[in-house]
């Protein structure tokens, strides 16, 4: 006789085994599995009780009224007309945000400088000359530091913004989150570009950049000192300050490396 | 869930489309009735008081902004635990995430052949009772929640101490039943092994291999 299997016994127990009537059967007619049953019943039995003595604080009296004094001013009337229609006009201005089209625009002029610097330097004759590719990369370091710098700045500036007014207050974090939507939608491009490009340390980090920018942008325009309090610390914890800084520099340096390009592409970037 | 399927429905139903028409007060009926038993969920789930408020905040913030998609005829008090566990999941997921890249591995408790649950049983293995007097046994206890996966530890919350069916736990894991009663079942299995040393009698903890 096949006995059953700690799965089905524990399925059985719960009361959530597929065949719990041919389960109920066999421990009628089968000793060693009623002794593990009863043997498994008992233990489980103990092991929950034990569990049931992890305490579960109270959240205190007047709980329900706290967390409606924190949420209430979060919450916008849902079918309100006048709310509905600024929404959707909120909606279409957001897409020409002047701060949104400048992101727009400096991913466009990176595009096009990318593309000239390309071309400039394929008639280029000597073997050591620079191949557009190549040019392709020095773009990219240098738009991707200033993005990073931008990046650093925005996080600096979240990170030291103070709950001033108690953790209850809210906190207007509006500015930081559009900076940190613009800063997305050109992270996503710089990071795109230097995975093609097989650069793996700068798309780790602008891949670790991302999910705190998604965070920010994702974030209420409000918060409370407590959920600030929460993002500086998955900011800091994530070690994105110090990352961008490393990286940062790091892209100075190459950068220095070839000054006359750089020297170019600056030029390039400013008739751009 | 043992609290909200027990609260009066028609009062959500008509706080809802009050909500609904335009009136956030109306919301606050339905905050402050669940938002105990929301917290209790949160709190086994996250283990801590900070993440539990927060999983609250969020849960009834994001319930308010999905209210027009809610079922009329289904229960809030679900609905919102689900959006509470969904949303503990997804911020469990990433502290741990965060705490694996700045920890070492070695000191998370492991699972498997390298735990061996004999070295937790105590000399005299103590009644529930005595564990919870106990600070190092509850740690134990405590470190042995910690072993199961997300998914594994919200759906045994969710079973064993909210009473969920399997299909509302279903929904909180975005998984099928039958995946769903694989994980309550890999979580009752792993809970088993660690504590159930802690747990059996001393006369069979002695015949479990202390020498008499």
């Amino acid at each position: 006789m096949k006995h059953l299997s700690e799965e089905e016994l524990i399925g059985y127990r719960e009361n959530e085994a597929m065949e719990n009537t041919v389960i109920a059967e066999h421990l009628r007619e089968c000793a060693d599995c009623r002794a593990e049953f009863t043997r498994l019943d008992a233990e489980l039995t103990a092991v929950f009780a034990a569990l049931d003595t992890l305490e579960v604080p109270e959240p205190g009296r007047g709980y329900g009224q706290r967390v409606w004094n924190e949420l209430a001013p979060r919450l916008k009337p849902l079918r309100d007309p006048a709310n509905r229609l600024s929404e959707r006009v909120a909606w279409w201005q957001g897409w020409f945000a002047p701060r949104r089209l400048a992101a727009f625009a400096a991913v466009a002029a990176l595009a096009v400088l990318a593309f000239l610097a390309g071309r400039g330097t394929k008639h280029e004759a000597t073997p050591e000359a620079v191949s557009g590719v190549t040019m392709r990369e020095k773009v990219l370091l240098l738009a991707v530091g200033e993005h990073l710098g931008r990046s650093e700045m925005m996080l600096t500036e979240l990170s030291n913004t103070e709950a001033k007014h108690g953790a209850a207050r809210l906190i207007d974090i509006s500015a930081e989150q559009k900076r940190a939507e613009d800063l997305l939608a050109e992270n996503r491009l710089y990071r795109e570009t230097a995975l093609e490009q097989s650069d793996g340390r700068i798309a780790n980090v602008l891949d670790d950049l991302e999910r705190v920018l998604m965070d920010v942008a994702h974030s209420p325009d409000e918060v409370t000192g407590v959920q600030l309090g929460t993002m500086r610390q998955r900011i800091a914890a994530d070690g994105i300050l110090f990352k961008l800084r490393v990286v940062g520099a790091d892209l100075e340096e190459r950068q220095r490396t070839t000054p006359a390009e750089s020297d170019k592409l600056q030029n390039d970037r400013k008739k751009v | 869930m043992k609290e909200s399927t027990g609260s009066p429905r028609e009062g959500d139903a008509e706080a809802i489309e009050l909500t609904l028409a335009g009136d956030p007060d109306a919301y606050r009926v339905l905050v402050e009735r669940h938002s105990v038993s929301v917290f209790r969920l949160a709190y086994r789930l996250t283990g801590n008081r900070h993440d539990a408020e927060e999983v609250v905040q969020e849960a009834f913030l994001r319930a308010y902004q999905k209210l027009e998609q809610f079922e009329a005829r289904a229960n809030f008090g679900t609905w919102v635990y689900r959006i509470a566990a969904n949303h503990s999941i997804d911020r469990m997921r990433q502290k741990r995430t965060e705490e694996a890249r700045r920890e070492e591995p070695s000191r998370r408790v492991s699972e498997g052949a390298e735990t061996n649950p004999m070295e937790l049983v105590a000399d005299h293995a103590p009644s529930p009772e005595r564990l919870a007097q106990n600070t190092e046994l509850k740690g134990q206890i405590e470190r042995a929640m910690d072993t199961l996966s997300q998914a594994e530890r919200t759906a045994f919350v969710m079973r064993h101490w909210e009473g969920c069916g399997i299909e509302e736990i279903a929904e909180a894991l975005n998984s099928g039943a039958s995946a769903t009663k694989n994980t309550v079942f890999r979580a009752v299995q792993k809970l088993r092994n660690l504590l159930a040393p802690l747990v059996r009698q001393p006369a069979e903890a002695r015949t479990m291999g202390t020498p008499s």
